[in-house]
């Protein structure tokens, strides 16, 4: 059984492969070999947690030894693989909702004529985070975390005629090497800490190192997570990724890349374990990033971003459970599954309303779609249902242990995180609410209102006067959209999705079975809220209430403008990410101008100024010394005869002396 | 006599040399000049050597004008050869050994 755990990693891998490789040829078929490998390494994961699920809970780890990669004296380092119940989860996870993706993409990619090389990249994703999930150390899960960023950043700028889609590449690919430099400082120190990188030495002797050493790891396993995850303060390349394809949006933020750093801290629970000011600043920075998103999130008009602020708060909310440490690190892992199912949902419906909308993503511009995308409409709305909470859905039972877990944290500390929880408890429901209402509710903002179609930014207005032909065509991509169901390919992912969100959760907690899964490998701790876990669900219902009703009294009852309002001064800043880019602009690329300007100047007088000057000196001294060679003998001689006079007055002097 | 006077003598004599070597131009008369300290210190030798009393000082004043003989042969020559070339004597004309 161990022997196939590599099954898992290659069938994509020989996707992205034989995608990327084989040419044209494969044009007609690449995305049925793209889906069908994905699937493959789905069906192989269900074989192994079949397997996995018919052994003892305290023996089910799987261990695979492939060869020996860098065996250099004391520096061992494996490609070997790990599959235990917190890898398993993430190989069903990725798997199951990556082949699903995989099959919308077969719909929404229909008409790009680079399909075939959409779903190579999408192989190479699926491989990467495999790798990342499954390996036995620190340096074949960074080979991973690299492939990640990577394929992220193909997919990102996948349309990359788009000037703005290549440079949303390009931020997101430099972002995550900032976290990256976080992951190999960690990996070095572990090295020098504990001689080795591999999860079970390293965890192991976790007891020996000095609390010092394992904060700097901690905080370092933290760095990179934030990169990855989109946490602050490396959060800010999530909106603009979404410049790539919607698939590749729903792949980013249900299935991998941002879960990759809740897997990392979940993994390294041993280190933060006995760090306990890493764990505090994990919380910290959970905490901030749940509100941040939730508050970019209630401002964004583009139904894509203001998905993505969401994704960026829900993430928030995994990394401030895997910051509460055992009370909190099986929830961290329910929260990352069941969002898993309802983001993707969601952001799959959102690609299936902009298929039906010529592309456009203003949500102003939307209204009243539900009878037009009725399968859309229900799908996205179980999927809405789920992430606010509503009792009985998934995110309610995920969402809800982790604000009990904030709580139970204890002191003023658990009393500040858990009601940080509860506040963004508020805000999701408020902002899922008003995408909601804008965009399948509401009056049909879209009729004459010719949108602009993204995809197609070679059409220029000027092109009306043209013919008769020209303008037809103008007509036809700028015309008034006529929303319309998507294909059954796209529509069944979604359905899929939508059974996922609505029962996953539940399932998970009868029996807190996803518990008992977990616990052998994170450990569990019961957490008790010091008001009583009824009475915190209690309230994370009613904040959900409240946040729901607000929406409705601001977009449900009277009509949505269709040109954004000014709105106040938190809104504009909301609108602007609460000007994160501003922020990185003003102090990293200004400071980072003047820093290496001053540099520069530095270098120029200083630097070479030593340098030159000791040459220029140099120069003028000799052609000075010069002088004195002046061909003529008798000067020569008088040299001669005043170097002997000194030298006998000299030995004169020191034998009178 | 007291051969302390003769060491006098042999310094004037070396002074004029010396002062002739650094203020003529003419190659001829630098090289008397020469020849003149060169034996203003035979002399110097040679009443060392009756002032201590062995035979050293005479000794090395011989090999000085073995030496001083050579000096002049090759010395000669390079004149010669020299005022052919130039058609002067001057030894400020020969001043190209220079930057």
């Amino acid at each position: 059984m161990e022997n196939l755990i590599a099954l898992l990693i290659a069938a994509p891998l020989l996707g992205a492969a034989v995608l990327l490789c084989g040419g044209r040829r494969l044009d007609a078929v690449g995305h049925w070999i793209g889906t069908v490998l994905a699937a493959a390494s789905f069906v192989v994961g269900v074989v192994l947690f079949a397997d996995m699920l018919g052994k003892d809970p305290e023996n089910r780890a799987m261990h695979q030894f492939l060869f020996s990669w860098i065996p250099v004296g004391g520096f061992q380092a494996d490609v070997a693989f790990q599959l235990d119940q917190l890898s398993m989860t993430f190989v069903l996870l990725i798997t199951g909702v990556g082949s699903l993706i995989h099959v919308y993409s077969i719909g929404y990619m229909e008409h790009d004529e680079r399909r075939r090389r959409f779903f190579g990249y999408l192989n190479l994703f699926l491989a990467a985070m495999l790798l990342l999930v499954l390996a036995d150390n620190y340096l074949l899960l960074y080979v991973g975390w690299e492939g990640v960023g990577l394929a992220s950043y193909l997919l990102i700028g996948f349309w990359q005629h788009k000037p703005s889609a290549a440079t949303a590449a390009k931020k997101a690919f430099l972002v995550n090497r900032v976290g990256d430099v976080g992951l190999s400082i960690a990996i070095m120190l572990m090295f020098t800490t504990f001689g080795t990188f591999a999860f079970g030495p390293v965890l192991e002797a976790t007891g020996e190192a000095t609390e010092g050493k394992l904060t700097a790891i901690g905080l370092m396993l933290l760095l990179a997570a934030c990169g990855k995850s989109a946490q602050v303060p490396l959060q800010s390349w999530l909106g603009d990724a979404m410049e790539g394809p919607t698939p590749v949006s729903a792949l980013i933020h249900a299935a991998t890349m941002v879960t990759a750093g809740v897997y990392l801290i979940v993994r390294s629970a041993d280190i933060f374990n006995a760090a306990p000011d890493a764990q505090l600043v994990t919380t910290v920075v959970g905490a901030v990033t749940l509100l941040f998103g939730a508050i970019v999130g209630c401002a964004k008009d583009d139904i894509k971003k203001a998905l993505a602020g969401s994704t960026m708060s829900q993430i928030g909310y995994m990394v401030l459970a895997a910051g509460l440490g055992p009370i909190g690190y099986v929830f961290a892992i329910m929260h990352l599954v069941t969002h898993g199912f309802f983001k993707a949902g969601l952001f799959l419906g959102a690609g299936s309303v902009m298929h039906g909308m010529n592309d456009e993503v203003d949500m102003r511009k939307y209204g009243g779609l539900r009878t037009y995308m009725p399968i859309t409409f229900i799908t996205f709305g179980l999927g809405y249902l789920a992430i606010i909470g509503f009792p009985g859905l998934s995110g309610f039972f995920s969402k809800d242990k982790i604000i009990e877990a904030a709580f139970a944290k204890g002191g003023t500390e658990g009393w500040i995180l858990g009601g940080v929880a509860l506040l963004g408890a508020a805000i999701t429901a408020f902002y899922m609410t008003r995408v909601m209402l804008m965009t399948f509710f509401g009056e049909e903002r879209w009729r004459n209102q010719p949108t602009a179609s993204p995809a197609e930014p070679d059409v220029e207005p000027a092109a009306e006067h043209h013919g008769a032909a020209a303008s037809d065509h103008v007509a036809a991509a700028t015309g008034e959209p006529h929303p319309h169901e998507s294909p059954r390919v796209m529509t069944i992912p979604m359905i899929v999705l939508a059974v996922g969100s609505v029962f996953a959760g539940g399932f998970f907690s009868i029996g807190d079975r996803f518990i008992h899964w977990l616990e052998p490998v994170t450990g569990h701790a019961h957490g008790h809220p010091p008001i009583g876990a009824a009475a915190v669900t209690a309230s994370t219902v009613a904040v959900m209430v409240l946040g729901v009703g607000l929406a409705w009294l601001q977009y449900g009852r009277r009509p949505v403008p269709v040109v954004a309002p000014r709105g106040s001064l938190l809104t504009r800043a909301a609108r602007r990410d609460l000007y994160q880019d501003d922020f990185n602009h003003v102090v990293l690329v200004r400071g980072g101008e003047h820093l290496t300007r001053s540099l520069v100047y530095v270098d120029h007088t200083l630097v070479d100024g030593v340098v030159n000057g000791t040459a220029a000196g140099m120069g003028g001294l000799s052609g000075r010394l010069r002088r004195i060679q002046n061909g003529y003998a008798r000067s020569y001689a008088v040299s001669m005869f005043g170097g002997a006079a000194i030298l006998i007055a000299a030995t004169l002097l020191m034998r009178a002396v | 006599m007291n051969p302390v006077n003769y060491l006098y003598l042999a310094a004037l004599l070396f002074t004029i040399g010396a002062t002739g070597v650094l203020i003529r131009r003419n190659a001829i008369v630098v090289f008397m000049c020469v020849e003149l300290m060169l034996n203003a210190c035979n002399l110097a030798l040679v009443a060392f050597s009756r002032m201590h009393g062995n035979l050293d000082g005479q000794i090395i004043a011989f090999f000085t004008m073995v030496v001083a003989a050579a000096e002049v042969v090759v010395g000669l020559a390079i004149i010669v050869s020299l005022f052919r070339s130039r058609h002067s004597a001057s030894v400020d004309d020969a001043s190209l050994m220079k930057l």
